[in-house]
């Protein structure tokens, strides 16, 4: 046993993750059905989480998970003498490709699924999480992900999806897909505090999910990009909350508690993805991050360039978001009244997301209108269901004298 | 594996097509006949379908059918054709309804095997 029986959650999910993928991998391959051996390994997944706590982490963690899947198998296709004659001539290890991984990668993000239930299968799939944890981190009943997940097996199956690579000019549609999956997870980590004991750090899967990916696939500057974004964030992940758990807003971070090495290391690899030459979003929102990152201090932003990022990102993938965001840095070099005539156009488009309401409202405010500004922070209050965020608004809300 | 695919014509798309040239037209359908011959391989059959008006819906339940005019969905988009093609997986099949020239919605639909 290499861990003691009290081995953490963190611990023995990190372990799961290493292995249920490629294990999964394998077991399409071998049984030529998505659908079953996903279901041997998320047995096997649930069997060691149950105890490994108390027998600790085995020495071969994945050898045993693997025979557990077997087993299992063998027992529930009793009836299925295909299947059972393949499992019991399976032996440990089995040998599988590389890009085994990548196969399972692309297949759980096929465009033909859903995007919610491309994120499920993904973290289900590749890293061997739970239903319930995945419910868990996305604050959604177990049955709703459990049905994603039976229907989006059930459509692999019937509608014929594939389990292989892309061919080549599908392959940057179809990467694309994996890595704004990826992406969701980011976000979706991004402003949850970690370090509740039982809750899973989404960001942390897709930082796991992207380094694999970029293994697999050096040679994709978009995949690079991606990694360097996740990296960027975390190394400043600490100093985004206070000691009681509330929101700090960038300007009014502690950045001498961001993880300078990490962002040098980040922004290098950001650095040999662009010397390609194949500009992508994501290498453009990780140098915009990289911008900030690599200010000292706030003052010291360089918001020219900063802009200029976002009006390349905004002819590769035009969108209502990010022109909000370029708003925000326009007020840095043109002034507020510049950035609210831009931001003025997108109130049809983003009426309904309350950053637009809160950036309105640091405009407003500086604009000597604080009575606006309060009821636009008002407003994004009512839109955001995130603690962080809320306990940011009233107090912004109270903190003025009326 | 075996998939039909619906070829759904929109309202958008057939005035534009009314609104060609007559040249054009047959070069519009001439790309289309391209298409079926290009892909002659998968193809196992089906047909393009007269207009909707042409078609009489019947709804069986309780007491008599209902024998209505019209198409089962009223909408502005209209199935106008279906061909069955037998392809190795769902890729093959949106390789293929890429390159359509013709109406610019198909549902890939696999068959019950």
């Amino acid at each position: 046993m290499t861990s003691a029986p009290d081995a953490s959650h963190a611990e023995l999910s990190r372990v799961v993750r290493e292995h249920a993928g490629s294990l999964a991998a394998s077991l399409v391959k071998l049984i030529g059905d998505f659908a079953t051996a996903e279901d041997l390994v998320q047995d096997a997944v649930l069997t060691a989480l149950q105890r490994w706590p108390l027998e600790g982490i085995p020495e071969r963690p994945d050898a045993w998970l693997f025979t557990v899947a077997r087993n299992r198998g063998l027992d529930m296709l009793r009836r299925e003498s295909n299947y059972q004659r393949k499992l019991a001539e399976l032996e440990w290890p089995v040998h599988s490709e590389p890009d085994d991984r990548l196969r399972l990668m692309f297949t759980c993000c096929h465009p033909a699924l859903p995007r919610p239930a491309q994120v499920a299968l993904t973290l289900r799939v590749v890293c061997g999480l739970t239903t319930a944890q995945i419910a868990r981190a996305f604050l959604m009943p177990e049955s709703t992900v459990t049905q994603r997940i039976t229907r989006a097996k059930r459509k692999i199956t019937d509608a014929g999806i594939p389990y292989r690579l892309p061919a080549d000019e599908e392959l940057n549609e179809r990467l694309t897909q994996v890595l704004q999956v990826i992406y969701l997870l980011l976000n979706e980590g991004y402003l949850s505090t970690s370090d509740q004991a039982q809750s899973r750090n989404l960001v942390d899967d897709a930082d796991w999910l992207a380094t694999m990916l970029h293994q697999l696939m050096p040679g994709e500057p978009e995949v690079a990009g991606l990694l360097s974004l996740i990296r960027l964030h975390r190394a400043r992940a600490t100093a985004r909350f206070d000691l009681g758990g509330g929101l700090v807003l960038l300007q009014d971070q502690d950045r001498s508690q961001w993880d300078r090495e990490a962002i040098a290391k980040a922004t290098e690899l950001l650095v040999r993805a662009a010397r390609q030459k194949r500009p992508g979003p994501f290498q453009l929102q990780a140098a915009i991050v990289a911008c900030h990152a690599e200010a000292r201090r706030w003052e010291e932003t360089d918001w020219e360039q900063i802009v200029l990022l976002y009006d390349m990102l905004l002819h590769l993938a035009p969108s209502p978001v990010t022109r909000l965001h370029r708003a925000i840095a326009f007020r840095y070099t043109a002034g507020a009244h510049a950035a609210m005539s831009e931001m003025d156009q997108l109130a049809d488009a983003l009426g309904d997301y309350h950053l637009f309401h809160a950036a309105r409202a640091d405009l407003l405010r500086e604009m000597g209108d604080p009575e606006l500004a309060r009821a636009a922070d008002r407003r994004a209050l009512e839109l955001t269901a995130n603690p962080a965020e809320k306990a940011l608004l009233q107090q912004r809300i109270k903190s003025r004298p009326d | 594996m075996k998939y039909v695919l619906l070829f759904v014509e929109t309202e958008q798309f057939m005035n534009d097509l009314h609104a060609m040239s007559e040249a054009d037209r047959a070069r519009a359908f001439d790309r289309v006949h391209q298409w079926f011959a290009d892909n002659a391989h998968a193809i196992r059959g089906g047909s393009k379908l007269q207009h909707p008006d042409t078609a009489t819906t019947v709804r069986l339940g309780e007491g008599e059918p209902i024998i209505t005019d019209g198409p089962f969905v009223e909408g502005k988009e209209v199935v106008s054709g279906y061909t069955e093609i037998e392809v190795a997986d769902l890729d093959e099949a949106l390789r293929m309804v890429r390159t359509w020239p013709g109406c610019p919605v198909v549902e890939i639909r696999p068959l019950q095997s």
